[in-house]
Parts: C-alpha cells; structure tokens; sequence
C-alpha cells in the first residue's frame, strides 16, 4: 500500500528536474533527452492516474505519448545531424543564425 | 510494506539518475542515466499494474529511442559540454517559473492526498488483452493518427538527414 | 510450496542451468571450430585430450591467465562495464526460457523455468515472458555500442556503429515476425504457446499453422542480432580487426565471447519453442507405450534436440554462406524482412478472422 500521492510526487519531481535540465543543460542532444524525461515523468502520472480510476484509457496514452516520443526522437535526431553538418558544434549558444 | 520498500528503492533510483543527468558534463553519461530512469520507472509501472506498458516502456524507450540518441552521440563524437553563459532568459524567467510550478505541483498533491487514496499492488491490473481491445476499438482513431504522425515523422527525418547535392 | 522450499528450489536450477549454459558455451566453441574444419576439409582442434575434447578447458585456463591489458585512452567506467552488460544480459534471458513440463520431485511440483512458480493447481509463469526477452535483448545492443565508443579506437567505433544501427532496423523485423505466433495461441506466455501447439506435429506452427515465413524471418533477424555470418558485420575480421571488442584482451573480451554464444542458446531456444513445438516430441499423435522415466525425461530430451538443431543451423550456415556488404545487409532488412514480416501479419490475421 503506497499513497497514490508519492507516485504523483516522484512524476513531478522527475517534471522539474527535466525542466531544469531543459534550461541549464547547452548541449542539444542532452537538451532533447530531458525532454524524453518530461515526457517519461508524465507518463508515471498517467499510469498512477489510471491505477486510481481503475481505467484501461490512462495506459492507452502512455502509447500515444510513447509513439509521438519516438516520432519526435527520429525528426529531432535528423535535425541535429543537419544542424551538425553545417554548423559543426552542438551548443545551443551557437546556433544563433538562422542563415549562415 | 513490500509495495512501500520497492516503490523507495525504484524511486530514489529514478530521482538519482535524474539528478545524474542534470550533473554529468558528457552526454552519453546523461544518457546512460537516463536509460536507468526509464528502467526504474518501467518497474514502478509493474507495480501499479500495467504490464504491457512496462515491457513497452523497455522496448521503446530503453531499447529504440536511447539507441538513436547514443548512435547520435557516437556519430557526431559529442565532446564534453562546454561552459557557457547560458540563457539569460531561463536564469531570469525559467528557474523561478520552475521553482512556483514545483512548489505548486507539490501543494496541489499534499492538499488532496489523503483524496486520492493508496494504489495496491494487484488492485488493478490490465491484461494486454484488455488493453489491445481498448486500444483498437474506443481509440480506434487516435491510433490512425498517429501511424499517420509515424509516417510523416520518418518522411521528415529521410528529408533531414539526406545530404544535398 | 512454501517461501523456503521455492528459494531453494530456484537455487538449485539457478546452478544447473547455470551449469549446463556454460558448458554448452564451452562445447558449442568446440563444435563449431570441428564442423567449419570439416566443411573446409580441415580436422579442426584434435590435440589437446581425445578428438579435442579438452580444448574448452585449456582455452578457458588460456583466458583466465592472459594479461588484462587497459589500454591508456580509453573511457575506463563504460570500457568495463561494457562487457558486463552484455554478458549479464545474455545470461538473464535464459532464465525465462521454459524447458519442458514440470516434474514431480518428493511430492513438490516444480516447473522447468527458473523464473516461474506452482501456486497450487497450476504453473504461473510471467504472463509476457515473450515481451520480457525482447526487451532485454533490445537492452542488449549497449554493451556493444558502449564498447565500440568507451575504446577509444576507430576500428571500434566503427564496429559499434555498425552494430547499433544493424540491431535496431532488425529488432523491427524480429519483432513482427512473432506476431502471427502471437495471433495464433493467443498468449504472451511462452508455456501457453508451446501448450498451443501439442497434440502432433501438424500443430506446430511451423508446418501445420503455415508459419514457415515468419519462421525464415525470425532466423535472419535473430542471425543479425547475434552478430552472425552472414551478418557479423560489426565484427568483421577483414574490415575491422575484430570489430568492437578490437581492444578487448582476457576475460572481457571472453566475457564478449560468452555473451554471444549464449544469445545464440537463447535464439534456439526461442525457435525451437514458437515454431517447433516446444518439448512436444514430433511423435505424439502416435501414442506410443513407453515407460515412465522416459516420459519424464523426453520433454527435455525433445526440446535439447531441437536446440541442438538450431545451433547447428548456426554454424552450418556460417560454413555455407559468405558476408553481406553493410548496405546490402541495410536494403535486405528495411526492403525485404520488414515488408514480408508485415504481409505475413496481414495474411495470419485474416486466416483467423475467415476461420473464426
């Protein structure tokens, strides 16, 4: 027996630290994976939210999220390839033109 | 009890690879932390009940998607993260924003606590049977949407990634 | 059974599948290197103990005692660990592999599989024991992309890269192959779809069920995950030295070595239970009268054959077939395996929705 409220918790903490990644971290690759954990924290929300209703739906969009993760890991991968070629560095303070 | 001790085991895990991620300098630290997020947090879906989800979560997630990200690392040879000045915006605006929103989250969750209840261990649990019925007959279009979404995603990275001539 | 009598229970087939895996590893090596001599009219190992008998052991004291060499430039923590992950990995996946119907020792019912229990009228086993293996063998692919990277050499990294991007266009085809078993026994439980296919051999999906498409697709993308011929790219001696373990020396670089003989067990054993019937014996809608240690001993005597079986296909066919050229391996997985994987899912489902 675990108070549902702990598993909200850890979902928020996990939300913050993701966040606070997002802003601190300068690398893009290191920028896209907090926010894969943004989106992981949401889904242990989801979950717990779907164990307190007794709802099969919260588990069915954890997939729609997963699938739309996994969609914008594929594109935001080939971004910072493209960005790569050109610019040649990954930190975010660097690509700062939108035309070289 | 032993729904309690293994909920603290997976979670300081989760908080600690999170953490892990925020401090390590080296992306694929980050991102080895981060596949240790997403296994421990697969396990806590295991104990609420979500099977499918759980396996899910360690085939998509740990198995798919943070390949791509340690292949991009690998290719790209991402070095050590260099010190900058950083965005005077996140310092100014993001992290106190961060701080109100956390502080919030965690008032809304205390004051409604004992409103939402314990969750137990084998109170609810989904069968992939279930789930598959769910996922195929009430949400029958979302699933189309996003197999379109999947589409134009791979499209698009195809498009990215190609070299121009 | 009580906590204690199932702790001790799973304590000893800990040790004996622990036990058999590993010599098998061993003797696989050993057999391997006859069967590719044979085939290339040589005699293979014969010198150390009758027929080369012995040549597991003086390899394995050969490993034990060599020089553990780090080289300078390497990222030590993952170099390391490297190794660790994918032989750890490798050996957790064969612990939900069933391996045949569940005895009766003094008076304890205790099933075949170290990760399952008796909970008084009936084996539980994990209900997505199917799922579970795939995803810790989708886990599998770090310990060498990690390797290739930690090294520090461009042999490796190259090897790692290779790898990484060869296991993940697989896994997809791996992955579908196995829905239409899936579609047919109804169950992510791999005892309940090797119990799907009993009764005589017309039920296995492989003949009777019409799975033999998804069964040639399972075998190549289980090939490229374990980095065999004709798929060892990743490792591809005239290319790339050794690939990702370049720089690996002694026990790492056996602890490598290991891992992908066992994922070749596990790869067989899989086989064997969604297409071939499990521990069922080809002979069943025969009912033949025979005694009752033999009925208690032919699941597992049944399921080691067709293990053996499979394994031997391993090496047969790296005796037989040359290396693919890495974009051939790219166009045969994305343009061939993954459209074929996904008419054979179409063609299983409407079969069953016609029948039914």
């Amino acid at each position: 027996m675990v108070p549902l409220s702990w598993y909200l918790t850890l979902g928020a903490i996990l939300f913050a630290i993701g966040v606070a990644a997002f802003l601190v971290k300068r690398n893009i690759i290191t920028i896209f994976m907090s926010i894969e954990l943004m989106l992981n924290a949401v889904n242990l929300t989801f979950v717990a939210f779907a164990n307190h209703w007794h709802q099969v739906s919260g588990q069915v969009f954890v997939f729609f999220v997963m699938v739309v993760a996994a969609a914008e890991a594929a594109v935001g991968l080939a971004i910072i390839i493209a960005v790569f070629r050109t610019r040649e560095t990954l930190n975010v303070d660097q690509v700062n033109l939108l035309k070289l | 009890m032993l729904h309690q001790v293994l909920f603290i085991i997976f979670g300081v895990v989760c908080v600690a690879g999170a953490l892990n991620l925020l401090l390590q300098r080296h992306p694929i630290n980050s991102a080895l932390s981060l596949i240790v997020v997403m296994g421990a947090l697969a396990l806590l879906f295991l104990l609420l009940g979500a099977e499918f989800v759980a396996a899910v979560q360690v085939i998509v997630y740990a198995g798919a998607v943070m390949v791509l990200f340690v292949f991009v690392i690998m290719l790209l040879n991402a070095g050590v993260e260099e010190h900058t000045r950083g965005s005077r915006v996140a310092i100014f605006l993001g992290i106190p924003g961060l701080i109100a929103f956390f502080i919030f989250m965690c008032w809304a969750i205390g004051s409604n606590g004992s409103a939402l209840g314990q969750a137990r261990i084998g109170s609810f649990y989904v069968p992939t049977q279930e789930l598959g019925i769910a996922l195929f007959r009430e949400f029958l279009l979302p699933f189309e949407v996003t197999s379109v979404l999947i589409l134009i995603a791979i499209m698009g990275a195809v498009v990215l990634a190609r070299r121009e001539r | 059974m009580s906590l204690t009598t199932y702790i001790i229970f799973a304590i000893i087939k800990l040790a004996i599948v622990l036990f058999v895996l590993l010599t098998a590893v061993a003797y696989i090596v050993l057999l391997e290197r006859k069967v590719v001599a044979r085939m290339q009219n040589r005699w293979g190992p014969n010198r150390v103990g009758p027929f080369g008998l012995l040549q597991p052991l003086a390899d394995g004291a050969k490993f034990i005692f060599k020089e553990d060499i780090i080289p300078d430039s390497v990222y030590k923590p993952l170099y390391i660990a490297a190794p660790m992950i994918a032989l750890i990995l490798a050996l957790t996946s064969i612990s939900l592999i069933p391996f045949g119907e569940n005895w009766k020792i003094a008076g304890y019912h205790v099933p075949l599989e170290i990760t399952a229990f008796w909970n008084g009228n009936g084996i539980q086993d994990i209900n997505i024991g199917l799922l579970i293996i795939l995803g810790i063998t989708s886990i599998g692919v770090y310990g060498v992309a990690l390797s290739g990277w930690s090294s520090n050499s461009k042999y490796s990294l190259l090897g790692s890269l290779r790898a990484s991007a060869q296991l993940m266009s697989y896994e997809l085809s791996l992955g579908l192959s196995l829905v239409g078993v899936l579609l047919i026994s109804g169950s992510l439980s791999l005892r309940q779809i090797v119990d799907s296919q009993g009764g005589s051999i017309v039920n296995w999906n492989f003949f009777g069920r019409l799975q033999f498409i998804a069964f040639f697709i399972y075998i190549m993308a289980a090939y490229a995950e374990t980095n065999r011929i004709p798929f060892d790219l990743p490792e591809a001696e005239t290319e790339l030295v050794a690939g990702y373990h370049t720089e690996y020396s002694s026990m790492k670089f056996a602890m490598f070595f290991m891992a992908e003989y066992c994922n070749m067990v596990t790869v067989a054993c899989l086989a064997t239970i969604l297409f071939f019937g499990g521990w069922h014996s080809p002979f069943e809608a025969l009912h033949i009268a025979a005694p009752a240690l033999w009925i208690a001993i032919s699941p597992v005597f049944w399921f080691v054959v067709k293990v053996f079986f499979f394994i031997f296909l391993y090496i047969w066919i790296r005796g037989t077939l040359p290396r693919f050229r890495y974009d051939q391996l790219m166009a045969f997985g994305w343009k061939f395996l993954l459209p074929l994987s996904i008419a054979n899912i179409i063609v299983t489902s409407l079969v069953l929705a016609l029948r039914s």
